[in-house]
């Protein structure tokens, strides 16, 4: 720089000038760059007619008391259980101190014989058993998992092995007496 | 390559535009140095290359007749088996050759072990290797997703739930991996188009470690540095021979399986076609997982990290932890021949990682004589993290290494004479 004829005052607001080009473009570069990138991002989350199967409708008529149901929704099985009375007793009757992920059993259910969760095991994704009659039902007379072998209660809250959360309640409506819709 | 080759007109004019012979010449000919005393641990990096061609051939040919659709994907492999001619074959050879993939790799990388290939000037060379385990950790697991039997399904349910434990975006994360609220169709699809775009990957990353390979040329077994011409022989003839010589041998092994017992290393499961709403009662990974299976199951509820989180920084961290490696060894002597403590302890660290395999194709609630093998997971995962971190560097500083030889020349040929000989 020294041997050019350029005086300092020039040379001080050229790079200036010339830093705030350089920033400025960086800028635009930075921010196109991400919004290029979102779409190829976004391309892979659920697409449109996928979100589309998000609700089922349930009759509950048929099921007798102590029964359970396996429905499908978003793919993905959800239990539905018409809970005898003893059953809810019990479920009622833990102390938050004994649960791992501590929530009421009245805060699980919109009916307390109506028990709808989403039977995924919240440890890594295996169905539980414990639908069927002869299925096991683990230690605390709810669901277990065989994978990695998770109980859970009558209220379907983890209580014993690997799993971190509670079998997770969908978002459900009651349409009629004996009519739900889940999602 | 002799003289009379390069005088060839047509060679000759390809050489001028562009010098393609004179670099495989130098990459796997007569003009690469190559290290006289290699052994046969020394084969498996080119068994390794060999295997990664036979299984893109068969890959290419399995993917003309396999539909990637939910509905299709069972009954499509099972075309492949009874109608397609030639399927089964091409079938048991891309599903066996995962398996011998992952047996020669994982020697590969015991090799580099015992014989400090890792250490200085190696370890880009090194840790490209471990990227290239990755990839393969990647593809195999989205291969075995495509049959859509009831492994196929689970397995992708169970791994891809390991990335909700990520805290606060991890089930984003999952519902991103899946296109969908399940395991489902856009699943399936995407797993088969990285499956299809990932060996090519290998490729690269192959291409790569050779390249830096090249630069410092092959360890060797005394694992002293090539010091002159005496210390090498042409790649070419010697090595091309051996290679294929141990070629021969292992394809024996292959087409063993291939032939006698193609599903040896499967599961009899998968060929139940997938089901999302049973989950099969015993679910294990292929062998080749075993052992991160095992340290995941492994990790107990620790402070703030849960048992799932927990596993899954210690599942990925056991492979990860060998890109800290070439760091964590201090000791300059590269071959255990001249370490006697290091030696040993590498031994036990093989049988630790065979001991992670076994707990992992067990179930954890189950029992060895009164031990369950929970425990005897926690025990083996402990050491090995402990193998890496407390074992490895407390050696490299303590031990006292034997006498190195002089040069290669003079560790192999009788009376150390080959160096003057040959000067």
């Amino acid at each position: 720089m020294t041997d050019t004829p350029m005086t300092n005052t020039v040379d001080t607001d050229d790079k200036t000038r010339r830093d705030f080009l350089l920033l400025s473009t960086l800028a635009v570069g930075a921010v196109g760059s991400g919004l290029a990138a979102w779409p190829f991002i976004d391309v892979m989350n659920p697409a449109a007619d996928t979100l589309a199967l998000s609700t089922t409708e349930v009759d509950l008529e048929p099921i007798e008391e102590g029964m359970s149901i396996t429905v499908v929704w978003r793919g993905r099985p959800v239990f539905i259980r018409y809970r005898t009375a003893a059953e809810i007793k019990e479920a009622g009757a833990v102390s938050m101190d004994d649960l791992i992920d501590p929530e009421a059993d009245k805060d699980r259910v919109q009916k307390p014989q109506w028990l709808i969760m989403v039977g995924i095991c919240t440890h890594l994704g295996c169905i539980p058993l414990g639908q069927k009659s002869n299925d096991p039902k683990g230690e605390y007379g709810g669901w277990f998992c065989p994978c990695h072998g998770s109980h859970y209660d009558t209220s379907g809250r983890i209580r014993k092995g690997p799993a971190p959360k509670n079998l997770v309640v969908p978002t459900y409506r009651f349409l009629t007496d004996t009519t739900i819709r889940i999602g | 390559m002799s003289n009379r080759f390069y005088e060839n007109p047509v060679i000759k004019w390809i050489e001028y535009r562009l010098p393609i012979f004179h670099f495989i010449d130098e990459s796997v000919g007569s003009g690469y140095p190559t290290p006289k005393n290699l052994n046969y641990w020394w084969n498996f990096g080119s068994l390794a290359g060999i295997v990664l061609t036979i299984m893109i051939a068969t890959g290419i040919v399995l993917a003309m007749n396999y539909t990637p659709h939910v509905d299709y994907a069972f009954e499509s492999v099972e075309r492949i088996m009874r109608d397609v001619n030639y399927g089964w074959l091409m079938r048991y050879i891309h599903m066996n050759g995962g398996s011998m993939f992952f047996i020669v790799v994982y020697i590969h990388m015991f090799r580099g072990l015992y014989y400090g290939s890792f250490k200085e000037p190696r370890e880009l060379l090194w840790i490209i290797g471990v990227f290239i385990i990755l990839t393969m950790m990647a593809t195999a697991f989205m291969g075995y997703v495509l049959p859509w039997g009831q492994q196929s399904f689970w397995a992708a349910t169970v791994i891809t739930n390991l990335f909700s434990a990520i805290p606060l975006i991890g089930e984003s994360i999952v519902t991103w991996l899946w296109g969908g609220f399940t395991v489902g169709n856009p699943t399936l699809n995407r797993f088969y188009a990285f499956h299809y775009l990932l060996p090519f990957v290998l490729f690269g990353l192959v291409f790569v470690h050779l390249w830096a390979l090249h630069v410092h040329k092959s360890n060797n077994p005394v694992g002293v540095d090539i010091k002159g011409p005496q210390d090498t022989i042409p790649f070419h003839p010697y090595y091309t021979m051996k290679d294929l010589y141990g070629l021969g041998v292992f394809l024996i092994f292959f087409m063993f399986f291939v032939f006698f017992a193609p599903n040896f290393f499967g599961e009899p499961d998968n060929y139940i076609k997938a089901n999302p709403l049973v989950t099969p009662t015993h679910i294990v990974p292929e062998w080749y997982f075993l052992p991160s299976y095992a340290i995941l199951r492994a990790v107990p509820d620790m402070w703030i990290i849960s048992a799932k989180l927990g596993g899954v920084i210690g599942m990925f961290g056991s492979t990860l932890i060998l890109l800290l490696l070439p760091w964590l060894d201090r000791s300059p002597v590269r071959s255990a021949r001249f370490r006697p403590i290091y030696k040993q302890f590498f031994w036990v660290f093989v049988v630790d990682c065979l001991i992670l395999g076994w707990v992992g194709a067990n179930t954890p609630d189950a029992v060895f004589h009164g031990v369950p093998f929970l425990w005897i997971g926690r025990v083996a995962t402990v050491y090995y993290f402990a193998h890496f971190l407390v074992i490895i560097p407390l050696i490299s500083i303590l031990e006292k290494p034997k006498p190195l030889p002089d040069s290669i020349s003079a560790a192999v040929t009788e009376g150390g004479g080959a160096t003057e000989a040959a000067e």
